[in-house]
């Protein structure tokens, strides 16, 4: 008879002169009972884990401007420069490590409308007083004098830098092409034939160097083109949009946000239908600004919240808002007025610009009580660096809570976000007030010969008419 | 077969030559998706949407390889099973006796078989701890004692001067519980008792469930109850409504208790019951008193011994007997190794099974004889129970403790992040505090336990309803119609089906309409018949 009987011995399990024991594993299935139950269980916890650590306000920088902000630019050559602009002319440049104020000045009478920096890291001004001005922060104390000043026939909205030519566009009734390189030419003037509607926003392509996207007030979308100086397209949708920005790694696709609550991503060679519709906010989206992956969007609006959606998701992916921020006061009332922190009411704080860092991993927002403000662009991520074990624990959990994200507890958990009341509630009257519509609209396509006609789709609605 | 020209037809004809080393791929391939693959495959070219679609793929991709890489990591197992082979065809295996086995193999193993001669406070019922290192005994007259059996260390020993019914580990050998006379109590490893379960009365049988952390309490009373031992709290009872009990075990693979009945059943309950709606199944498993059960690790398997005098094995999936031998005494205890080696104590003997069901086998075999038997000296047999990762049974009797050694009934290769035979300490405060944070809720406890994490497709249809206004309600009559179409006897065939169900709704309305249409048509045809043959022939008219 052949015998063999199991024989372990302890020592095999805790080899001589290691601390730490053996560990074998066996992968057979019977051995791991409930995997799927303790798999969701995990996710579970995972996902708890995940919204106990989401903490998105950074910090503010510095003490923020006496009026509020209006404009942001970033310096496309610098990880850590930023500019603001405020409603009182002051501009502002901020190092990013040090969260202080390092240069300003008063670039305008009123407001600063759009900021620009140059690829010799000067800064470009325009203001609602007809001016754009250079100056150079990195090389001259604050307030020095600009470089240059041009004057332009109406106040000026917004700015955008050429990729590779010294030239920079300005939007007001039209938009002018200075050159940079010579001062005093006068601009090259690109406008839709008769149309004279405030321009709010222009930006240029940044691959397609001379390809130039605006927005207008009267609902529309232009395109030109810079080589043959005239426009390429109008799309018109039903409200105004405020603001347009092209994805860095899509080069066709740019998005604008709307006074509809909405923002739209389109792809410019294909107009009769948006690529994508951002649907969370409830009231006019003042901002919108892609990611420097070109993966993610994060859009500032006037009821008060910061928004950041995935690029190919209609919701948003999380929200910043003011509810938990400690403000940091200017000594308006002068020195002994207590402490600086005080909690201040969600109210006086509308978003008008917002940007992502060059790193993608914090966005910058500027609201109107004047403050410039950190936030986390994944709310529970943590700097620093993480030990081996800690970072595949925290890839393990992000991978389960998105195989398990279907599942309702789980999907309830992660979608939880504090906002404000009002903010909550006003989102509560838009849902209900746009089923009413839907189903009026449902109500009348029943009896009415509308029901032969084809259903559009809402990427489709959103486009009203288009001309060439 | 044949065809005419004379050339056979093969079955999976292969069309194209196939290299060795494809064919291996393939082989490979087929052995891991049996031995680690979970489930069927999706299969993704029938799906429309695209982005879906290739999201499918990618998953589908993951978990081949995944399957390829478990079956891959197999050469890192340690230890291979132990054996007990005949060398020539007069050699019996059920013949070798425990002395020549202990010569046979190492000093240390040898040790592993051991008696404890405790014959005044017995009968001995006993439980190890889920790794296999401890071992708890507790007579009937009220001796409980807890011990390392492999270095013989004692922890605790106890006389209760109660009765003593069952003992069991909690989930770790840091506390067990204990059925006395009145209620259950919870001792820590000291001996200290920590709590005394009030609520549980007159129990006879334990089981704990780990994962959940639940204390499973079966009493004369016929109650069944749950109670959750990290928070305190009773998930659940349940009158069983079949008398006294006389058998519990547990599905270690879905977590469903087995009770055995005076009466022959077999019921099976998960906390999410209740007493009004009955077992999840009730299934008759014998003429007489279901003496002892138990269910193989992977769930698939159930033996159980009645006081018939028949051991039977059945597939609890479909819940169908497969198999039943015939014991000289009823069983009195029945457990299934992690290897599947079934140990049966009946009288005073133990007989020990191998290959009583097989998980790859289509149809099981009826085994001619047994793998090893033990006993025959008059120690009534009480309770056998496996020591996990070991090739050692444990066999409780009114004499006291056998240690007896099965070469191949442990399961070789432990998973240290599962359980963990050599667990420090700290190993074991770790484990402890991770399976508190991984304690599944027993509202998951279901009959498939992989259901959580399913979609729910019913809503889900209706979502895709709401969602496209503009689809047509489904018309009943069209779809009746055309589910026999053409065929007059299979649409009345269909409709007598139909009518026979009992819950009336829209459906069922229109079968009837149609029914009933049918129905005059024929009685119409009929008198025409009738009609036709005349007044003298009218009664030969056939009824169709």
């Amino acid at each position: 008879m052949k015998i063999k009987a199991l024989s372990r011995s302890a020592s095999a399990y805790q080899p001589p002169g290691s601390e730490v024991p053996k560990a074998p594993r066996n992968l057979d299935p019977a051995i791991h009972p409930f995997e799927r139950a303790r798999e969701y269980k995990r996710a579970l916890n995972a996902v708890k884990l995940e919204r106990m650590f989401a903490q998105p306000f950074i910090a503010q920088l510095g003490r923020g401007h006496v009026d509020g902000v209006y404009s942001l630019a970033k310096d496309p050559n610098s990880l850590d420069r930023f500019a603001s602009g405020a409603g009182d002319g002051v501009v502002k440049v901020w190092n990013l490590t040090s969260r202080e104020e390092v240069w300003k000045t008063t670039a305008a009478e009123n407001t600063v409308k759009g900021m620009a920096w140059t690829k010799d890291q000067k800064l470009l001004t325009v203001s609602a007083d007809k001016n754009a001005k250079l100056f150079d922060p990195y090389n001259t104390p604050s307030d020095s004098a600009p470089i240059n000043t041009w004057l332009g026939g109406h106040a000026l909205s917004s700015i955008s830098m050429h990729r590779s030519k010294n030239a920079f566009a300005v939007s007001s009734d039209c938009i002018s092409v200075y050159d940079l390189d010579r001062y005093t030419a006068a601009p090259e003037v690109l406008r839709w034939p008769k149309s004279g509607e405030t321009i709010t926003s222009v930006a240029f392509n940044q691959s397609e160097t001379s390809v130039l996207g605006s927005t207008c007030t009267d609902r529309s979308i232009t395109l030109f083109d810079l080589r043959t100086s005239a426009a390429l397209s109008r799309t018109f949708l039903d409200f105004y949009c405020n603001k347009l920005a092209w994805n860095p790694v899509e080069p066709m696709n740019f998005a604008v946000c709307s006074e509809d609550h909405n923002s739209y991503m389109f792809d410019m060679r294909r107009m009769d239908r948006a690529l994508n519709v951002f649907k969370d906010h409830v009231a006019a989206v003042m901002d919108v600004s892609f990611s420097p992956t070109g993966t993610e969007l994060v859009t500032a609006s006037w009821d008060r919240t910061v928004r950041l959606w995935d690029r190919d998701q209609g919701h948003s992916r999380d929200v910043c808002t003011y509810t938990e921020v400690f403000c940091c006061f200017r000594p308006r009332h002068g020195p002994g007025n207590g402490s600086r922190n005080r909690k201040i009411p969600a109210l006086r704080m509308r978003v008008f610009a917002t940007e992502y860092t060059p790193d993608s991993k914090t966005v910058i927002s500027a609201s109107d009580d004047g403050n410039v403000r950190l936030w986390r662009a994944h709310a529970s991520n943590r700097e620093g660096v993480k030990s081996a074990r800690h970072r595949q624990a925290l890839e393990y959990n992000e991978a389960l809570s998105a195989r398990y994200s279907h599942m309702p507890e789980i999907r309830r958990i992660k979608r939880h976000r504090h906002i404000p009341k009002v903010v909550k509630k006003a989102g509560e009257i838009k849902k209900d007030e746009l089923k009413a519509i839907k189903k009026r609209e449902e109500n009348e396509r029943k009896h009415t010969k509308k029901q032969f006609e084809k259903r559009k789709s809402e990427r489709e609605k959103v486009v009203l008419a288009r001309e060439k | 077969m044949e065809t005419d020209n004379g050339a056979r037809v093969v079955k999976r004809a292969r069309t194209e030559l196939v290299p060795k080393h494809e064919r291996e791929k393939q082989r490979r391939a087929r052995e891991s998706q049996r031995d680690y693959g979970r489930g069927r495959k999706v299969n993704v070219k029938g799906i429309k949407d695209k982005k879906l679609r290739s999201n499918l793929k990618a998953l589908e991709h993951k978990y081949k390889e995944a399957t390829l890489k478990a079956k891959d990591a197999e050469i890192l197992l340690e230890n291979t099973s132990g054996f007990l082979e005949p060398e020539h065809e007069l050699e019996r295996t059920y013949r070798t006796r425990q002395d020549e086995i202990q010569q046979n193999v190492s000093v240390e193993t040898a040790k592993k078989r051991f008696e404890l001669k405790l014959d005044q406070l017995g009968p001995y019922v006993f439980d190890y701890s889920r790794n296999g290192r401890e071992l708890l005994i507790g007579g009937r007259k009220g001796h409980v004692a807890s011990f390392d059996w492999r270095s013989g260390k004692l922890n605790c020993e106890l006389q209760l001067n109660e009765t003593v019914r069952d003992v069991r580990w909690l989930h770790n050998n840091q506390y067990f519980a204990v059925a006395q006379r009145k209620h259950v109590y919870i001792y820590d490893s000291q001996g200290v008792e920590l709590h005394s379960l009030r609520k549980h009365q007159d129990v006879t049988h334990l089981e704990f469930m780990p994962y959940h952390f639940l204390l499973v309490t079966l009493g004369l009373t016929g109650f069944i109850k749950w109670q959750d031992t990290s928070t305190g709290q009773i998930v659940s009872e349940i009158a069983t409504k079949l008398g006294a009990p006389v058998s519990l075990a547990q599905n270690p693979y879905n977590g469903i208790s087995h009770v055995g009945h005076n009466n022959g059943t077999v019921t099976l309950w998960s906390p999410n019951c209740s007493s009004a709606e009955g077992p999840l199944v009730k299934l008759l498993a014998h003429r007489g008193p279901t003496r002892a059960l138990s269910v193989d690790r992977s769930g698939h398997y159930m033996v159980s011994g009645g006081a018939d005098n028949k051991m039977a094995v059945w597939d609890i999936r479909m819940f169908r007997e497969v198999q039943s031998y015939f014991t000289h005494q009823p069983a009195s205890s029945i457990s299934i190794s992690d290897r599947d080696v079934t140990a049966v104590g009946w009288g005073t003997s133990t007989t020990m099974w191998q290959g009583l069901f097989s998980k790859h086998a289509t149809d099981q075999k009826k085994v001619q004889s047994p793998y090893m038997t033990w006993g025959g000296e008059g120690k009534r047999i009480e309770r056998v129970k496996w020591c996990a990762f070991e090739d050692v049974l444990g066999i409780g009797s009114d004499e006291g403790f056998s240690s007896i050694i099965i070469p191949g009934a442990g399961e070789p290769n432990f998973d240290a992040l599962e359980v963990n035979p050599f667990e420090t300490a700290k190993q074991r405060q770790e484990t402890e505090v991770k399976t508190l944070l991984n304690k599944l809720p027993p509202d998951m406890i279901a009959l498939d336990p992989n259901f959580v994490g399913n979609l729910d497709l019913r809503s889900e249809k209706q979502r895709q309803d709401e969602k496209d206004l503009d689809v047509k309600p489904v018309d009943v009559e069209t779809e009746i119609r055309n589910k026999a179409r053409g065929k007059n006897s299979a649409l009345r065939r269909y409709l007598r089906k139909q009518r026979s169900k009992n819950v009336i709704d829209e459906k069922r309305l229109k079968v009837d309409e149609i029914w009933n249409e049918q129905q005059q048509q024929r009685n119409e045809k009929h008198k025409e018949k009738q009609v036709e043959l005349g007044p003298a022939l009218a009664r030969f008219a056939k009824k169709e």
